[in-house]
């Protein structure tokens, strides 16, 4: 467990300067393309820091915003309240905020810096679809991610690529826009070329950029980490068939996820899907961050 | 010339031992007291339901006065309760009168279905099933405080530190597993 901490808080700094280096490169790149020097490495490495820092300190409240996850009361949820307060004891926590995600596809997160300052929040389908046993069992699951700092890494994990996805769409617009006038002007002057050659370089980029930046999550957020949250919250709520049958539950329901997206998938109890039935179209299998249900349902059992 | 400078490493580890040890001691027992004050807290939550409990079946089975009764004894008795093994004591007398008096309303449909006691019977499961993890969590302090303070070698640094071995807290626990759920 504290190996485990030492260890995602490792990973999170590596993200961090990896997602520097990175962007320094482009930035640099850039820079040089559009003659402006050196200035676009400062930039790049400036917007990364402040980004970084970012999804260091609000970044729950990102994730949290982009499920479209809302707080809810102990009056509201009596039920959910009581377990979490229940498993955050059993593990020796701050009882972390409590959020419900107003969607019929049963699922959870967790999200946060450390446990003082995490969340947990699951679908109304989830409240909806388990019992008592099968949501302490994903509530202990997720209990696990916050006391192993999971949540720090796949928080700043999300919000990082969010942050690169958007600020890559951004650029191919405005370099289409952009690149495009100037074809346009280049054109009139010397038939254009130079403007089209940018385009071209920006959707290599681009390309190459977005399964790139899966590979990472994969490898950051490696599947060992869900087989062990789910050992952890086992040993929490010391009632394992509780989360296999909420798992059994999950993987039957085909009810699709609307709130998810590739940069948060890795952060959710089990992968989501966005297009009703079995997501496998292998561009989510590119992101497929989770071990195969089947597999977690069966080491539950046996345990 | 070698020999004292061997030595004298040799108690500077042991030395370093010694306190790396005293400090996890040290630092278990605060987290065990820490456990403890949890559990504390979660058994005030389960003594303040108790009365409104108590109102919610007397005004259906008015007639089962010893019940009541007994039930009131057995919570100032746990309130009034110090130490570990008696609190253990009282809580499952407590826990008796409790389970007799969801079984007397159990007898009543009227009650069974009304809004606020289904909310009561929540508040209590989910007090009890705290109860119980705090419990846990505990327990699970007590055992490596202990474990720590009867092995060799770190039991002479607790010896030297007059560190103490914790009693368990031993409650009966609510039953587990699907049989538990109510729909």
């Amino acid at each position: 467990m504290y190996e485990q901490i030492a260890r995602n808080k490792r990973r999170t700094i590596l993200i961090v300067l990896g997602a520097l280096i990175f962007a320094g490169g482009l930035g640099y790149l850039f820079g040089l393309l559009l003659n402006v020097g050196i200035a676009g490495l400062f930039v790049a490495l400036a917007i990364v820091g402040a980004l970084s820092y970012y999804s260091y300190a609000y970044g729950d409240r990102l994730v949290l915003r982009a499920a479209r996850a809302r707080p809810v009361s102990h009056e509201q949820e009596p039920r959910l309240h009581n377990i979490v307060e229940g498993l955050a004891l059993a593990g020796g926590l701050p009882k972390p905020a409590v959020h419900v995600i107003p969607e019929q596809a049963p699922n959870a997160f967790a999200t946060g810096r450390d446990p003082q300052h995490s969340s947990i929040a699951v679908t109304q389908g989830l409240l909806d679809k388990m019992n008592r046993v099968e949501l302490e069992g994903v509530v202990a699951h997720e209990m696990s991610h916050i006391r192993d700092r999971d949540i720090l890494l796949g928080t700043v994990v999300a919000t990082l690529v969010g942050a690169v996805v958007l600020i890559a769409e951004f650029m191919l617009r405005w370099f289409w826009w952009g690149g495009g006038l100037g074809g346009r002007r280049g054109r009139d002057r010397d038939g254009g070329g130079q403007g089209f050659a940018i385009l071209a370089l920006v959707g290599l980029v681009l390309a190459i950029v977005t399964p790139f930046f899966a590979q990472i999550i994969k490898l950051a957020m490696s599947r060992r980490r869900e087989y062990l949250a789910d050992a952890e919250g086992a040993l929490l709520t010391r009632y394992p068939p509780g989360l296999a049958s909420a798992l059994r539950k999950i993987a039957a329901d085909t009810t699709p996820l609307r709130a998810a997206n590739n940069a948060t998938a890795h952060l959710w109890l089990s992968q989501p899907s966005r297009v009703p039935g079995e997501g496998n179209h292998w561009f989510e299998n590119l992101f497929s961050t989770h071990p195969p249900i089947q597999e977690r349902i069966r080491i539950l059992e046996e345990m | 010339m070698l020999v004292p400078w061997i030595i004298l490493g040799i108690l500077g580890l042991v030395l370093l031992y010694g306190i790396y040890v005293f400090n996890r001691l040290v630092r278990l027992r605060v987290r065990c007291e820490n456990a403890w004050s949890q559990i504390d807290v979660q058994l005030r939550r389960r003594y303040d339901l108790i009365p409104n409990l108590v109102e919610a079946v007397k005004g259906y089975a008015g007639h089962e006065r010893e019940l009541f009764e007994e039930v009131a004894r057995a919570r100032s008795q746990a309130q009034a309760a110090s130490g570990v093994r008696d609190q253990a004591q009282a809580e499952n007398q407590l826990t008796a009168g409790i389970r007799r008096l969801i079984a007397v309303a159990e007898n009543y449909p009227q009650l069974k279905a009304s809004e606020n006691f289904l909310a009561l019977q929540e508040e209590l499961t989910g007090t009890e099933s705290r109860i119980a993890f705090a419990r846990q969590f505990y327990n699970d302090q007590v055992q490596f405080l202990n474990t720590l303070i009867q092995t060799f070698p770190s039991r002479i640094v607790a010896s030297l530190g007059r560190f103490r071995p914790r009693e368990f807290f031993e409650i009966e626990e609510p039953a587990r597993g699907p049989v538990s759920v109510q729909f």
